[in-house]
């Protein structure tokens, strides 16, 4: 897992590349997704990411914030973030509008393992915004069916009206992935299910758990209550994969915000196989 | 290389600041300020401290006058070379606003060509330590590489040692085998000096020195053999990395939490702790902008600050993940350990914290890891 | 930007020092000028509208029943509510009336006490009202003072730095005084914005910046006294700008429990 050979890392890795707002969707209460152009035609070029792995956004005197890809165009040349309103940084993104201009610097981290995923039947499991650094995983898994076995994507949001990309389940379904989702709280109309994403881990069909690949991403609790789910329905600990959220400011392992026992965030992760992270997540404060 | 060993009188000391100077270097060695030994910019043998030594003892030290003459009779102080080759404030990157955007630089000026005079055996060893950290990983600090990458090291083997050395412990001295360019061993009449590398050997070759007598280098082993016996604190690294991660619930945490002020010295003063942030320095209109990079700590607050709040929300979380950073994970990220046994963290504790004290108290009633099923 | 905030200064107990700061900024208070409206000011014009505020900078702490009403009317037209100074954040150096009788100073202080009507304690502002944001110092730090206009023009949240003054005085090379002369410092449980200017002219910091983010303050004292410092010494530099910030308010009370010095 060399990040070197994930991306395109630039010779300074403090230099941000320029980039401009080609397109925002409103996506839920308080999400939307940025398309982002890369100026610096040369830049674009040669810009490649894997899915799972983030950006450094970076509007500056503001400051960055770490936000996962969650796809691109259809031509490829344009990036897109799938972001909540939290902080300076994406409030001020939310200010610039279609045509606004900021920086760049990525891409970063480790990505999800679409080779071990190969031949084999793939549990994407997401819970809220976890679902965006997801979807270049699923897309991709989509594009090449005959590469993958069943691809199955279990969701849980807060609301209904919180379900993320919710216009494109029905295409996903066609394509042949098994979408469940659920919410925490319903609201008028909705039927679908009410509780907790790791129930759908227990109930869900699981034929060959041994040969199955979990990709999770959640809030910690329930990537924790998602992965005993998956362990208890005898999916191997090295075939679980989870992507975990830290501080990260350097984006490359200099600066040791983002450590998490041994592991750099940024740089051995965000994505990580779950025997890697396991003693530490039982540790409170770590 | 057969290592020739050369003899520089006392009084041709200059000499080698002025060879360094007349090569380009900016000499920085040790000099007395606000009353401790630090490392700052020096021109002539007279900012040295000449006569003077130290004591240290866990949260004191102190300088004292020496009943000699030598120019490095004091062991380390509150400064390490990390302020050079990772400076405290440094500019990463600039922004400034145009008609179509945003033109974003990073600088690239040529830094400083340092010459580091009196690096001691500990030290050589956590440069080392952050070369791993800044250089070999798969992004390499173009702020650290350029400064190192031009950087001449001066050794100086110490021939005494603070009550807060334990570089013995950690394998990293107190003799400097390895990673300078040059190294002197002090004696009453002058420096047995050694070439470790090209760079060195081509400066020493112009120093008025002369061929050791059997008496010079008998009197530098003399002194050097002295500080591995002054060395008295020890600290036990047997299997010390699993000892702390399966002794993370330990109540010694919450004893030592009670003590730390967690105010960021330890993690200041040791040579190889690398924490930073970057901060965004603006002028009013947003305009113009610096990304400044600042040392930073794992004792701050805010450090592990997330979304919805920071992770590490007590002195207890924070203590043990730098203990356990430095002599457990270190040996993860970087298969080395990051203490080098200078004792600086000890010394500089406002309160006296001494991590070879802690981990004997977690060593003495550890937990025994449960067998994994 | 078509309509500029409107921004208000106003005064409560205090020596003026932190408005004074805003007027000292001088190369950037034309800039301000230029993207904020002021409309009240009364230290820099006679010229004053009513409210609603965009913006208030409150210095000064809370001494009189007229002052905590006219906060609370302050706070209702004010949308983002700035204490600035150490007597609007913790009470300032008026604020060891607290642990004294402030009857018996007012006798002492003025020839005609009975015109002067006080509360017995002084406190900070948002002992009183919800503050958005607090400026800690005595005085604040100009620097930081235009980090925090300027955040706000971008609409952005001001952060100001947490961590002790410790951090600062190593980022500039300077040696611990405590460590190497035995001066007691409160660097270790201050927080930072002076740039650590007294350690850097071997002067122990007195906590101008009140308590820095989960301080241990006990620790610190513990070790003090055990390095020769009396209680006598330590309480006094605990008690002073921001005596009646909660924790340095305790640990003066805890070493007052604990005096041997008398």
């Amino acid at each position: 897992m060399n990040p070197a050979s994930c991306g395109t890392p630039a010779a300074n890795p403090w230099l941000a590349f320029p980039v401009q707002i080609t397109g925002i969707t409103d996506e839920t209460p308080g999400v939307s997704t940025y398309e982002l152009q890369l100026t610096d035609a040369e830049v674009a070029r040669n810009y490649r990411f894997q899915p799972g792995q983030f950006n450094m956004l970076y509007l500056p005197g503001v400051g960055e914030a770490a936000i996962s890809l969650s796809g691109q165009s259809e031509s490829g040349d344009r990036l897109r973030h799938t972001v909540r309103l939290a902080g300076n940084v994406t409030h001020s993104l939310a200010g610039l509008g279609v045509g606004g201009r900021f920086g760049l610097r990525g891409p970063f981290g480790t990505p999800w393992p679409m080779e071990e995923c190969r031949g084999r039947d793939v549990v994407a499991v997401a819970g809220g915004l976890g679902l965006a650094p997801l979807r270049p995983a699923i897309d991709a898994i989509l594009n090449a069916p005959d590469e993958y076995g069943q691809l199955t994507i279990l969701y849980g949001a807060r609301t209904p009206e919180h379900l993320l990309f919710e216009q494109v389940y029905p295409d996903w379904r066609q394509n042949g992935a098994v979408v469940n989702v659920t919410v925490d709280r319903s609201l008028p109309g909705w039927q679908g299910h009410v509780g907790v994403v790791p129930l759908l881990v227990d109930r869900m069909q699981l034929p060959d758990p041994e040969n199955t690949v979990f990709l999770i991403c959640g809030p910690d609790v329930m990537m924790k209550y998602t992965v005993s789910s998956a362990l208890n329905r005898g999916v191997p600990a090295e075939r679980i994969w989870i992507n975990m959220e830290r501080n990260m400011n350097c984006a490359v392992g200099l600066c040791g915000h983002c450590q998490y026992g041994p592991e750099f965030i940024c740089k051995d992760g965000p994505v990580l196989r779950y025997d890697r992270v396991q003693p530490m997540l039982r540790v409170e404060d770590l | 290389m057969d290592r020739q060993e050369r003899f520089l009188e006392t009084d041709r000391l200059q000499t080698l600041i002025d060879v360094l100077t007349d090569a380009g270097y900016q000499v920085v060695g040790p000099t007395i300020e606000q009353e401790a030994i630090i490392y700052d910019e020096i021109t002539s043998v007279d900012d040295l401290p000449r006569g003077w030594t130290e004591t240290q003892e866990p949260g004191q030290y102190r300088l004292q006058q020496r009943d000699d003459e030598a120019y490095f009779g004091y062991t380390v102080g509150p400064h390490s070379w990390k302020q050079f080759l990772f400076p405290p404030v440094a500019t990463v990157a600039t922004a400034e606003r145009t008609d179509s955007g945003w033109e974003m630089r990073t600088p690239d000026e040529p830094p400083p060509q340092y010459a580091f005079l009196g690096v001691r055996a500990c030290e050589i060893a956590a440069i080392e330590v952050q070369d791993r950290t800044f250089l070999h990983g798969p992004y390499v600090d173009p702020i650290y590489r350029d400064r190192r990458d031009r950087a001449l090291i001066i050794a100086v083997n110490c021939t005494q040692a603070a009550s807060t050395c334990f570089c013995t412990s950690m394998n990293t001295g107190p003799r400097c085998r390895s990673g300078f360019d040059l190294a002197l061993t002090e004696t009453a009449d002058g420096f047995v000096v050694e070439a470790g590398s090209d760079a060195g050997g081509r400066i020493l070759e112009q120093l008025p020195t002369r061929e050791p007598e059997a008496t010079d280098l008998t009197a530098a082993e003399t002194a050097r053999q002295q500080a591995v016996d002054q060395i008295t604190r020890r600290m036990d690294t047997t299997d010390i990395r699993n000892l702390l991660l399966d002794n993370l619930q330990h109540p010694r945490w919450d004893e030592v939490a009670t003590r730390c002020l967690s105010c960021t010295n330890c993690t200041m003063v040791c040579p190889t702790c690398f924490c930073s942030s970057v901060k965004e320095v603006s002028d009013l209109k947003g305009d113009e902008i610096t990304r400044e990079r600042q040392w930073d700590s794992c004792f701050n607050f805010d450090f592990s600050y997330m979304n919805g709040g920071v992770v590490r929300n007590d002195i207890r979380s924070r203590y043990r993940q730098w203990l356990t950073h430095k002599l457990a994970s270190w040996h993860d990220q970087f298969d080395v350990s990051g203490c080098v046994g200078c004792g600086r963290c000890i010394s500089w504790c406002p309160v006296g914290i001494d991590l070879t004290e802690e981990v004997a108290a977690i060593r003495a009633d550890a937990h025994q890891p449960e067998e994994q099923p | 930007m078509s309509v500029r905030p409107r921004l208000g200064v106003f005064k409560f107990a205090s020596c003026d020092g932190c408005q004074l700061s805003l007027l000292s900024v001088e190369d950037e208070l034309l800039e301000i000028a230029a993207r904020l409206e002021i409309v009240y000011f009364l230290e820099a014009s006679s010229h004053y509208e009513p409210g609603p505020y965009d913006v208030a900078l409150v210095e000064g702490s809370i001494t009189t029943r007229e002052d905590e009403q006219r906060i609370r009317e302050i706070r209702e037209q004010t949308r983002f509510l700035i204490t600035i100074g150490a007597c609007a954040t913790a009470g300032g150096i008026q604020a060891l009336r607290n642990w004294a009788d402030c009857d018996e100073f007012v006798r002492a202080v003025y020839p005609s006490p009975q015109y002067i009507s006080t509360l017995s304690t002084s406190t900070a502002i948002a002992d009183h009202v919800p503050v958005d944001f607090e400026l800690r110092g005595c005085p604040i730090n100009t620097r930081q003072l235009i980090e925090v206009i300027s955040s706000l023009l971008k609409g952005c949240r001001p952060r100001t730095p947490v961590h002790s003054v410790c951090l600062d005085c190593k980022r500039r090379g300077n040696v611990c005084i405590t460590v190497a002369q035995g001066i007691p410092c409160m660097g270790p449980i201050t927080q930072s914005g002076c740039g650590a200017l007294c350690p850097t002219y071997d002067r122990g910091c007195y906590g101008c910046y009140g308590p820095a983010r989960q301080p241990n303050p006990q620790s610190l004292t513990d070790q003090l006294v055990s390095q020769g410092a009396s209680t006598k010494e330590l309480i006094p530099l605990l008690r002073n700008f921001n005596s009646n910030a909660p924790e340095f308010r305790r640990e003066s009370d805890r070493l007052e429990g604990h005096r041997t010095d008398e």
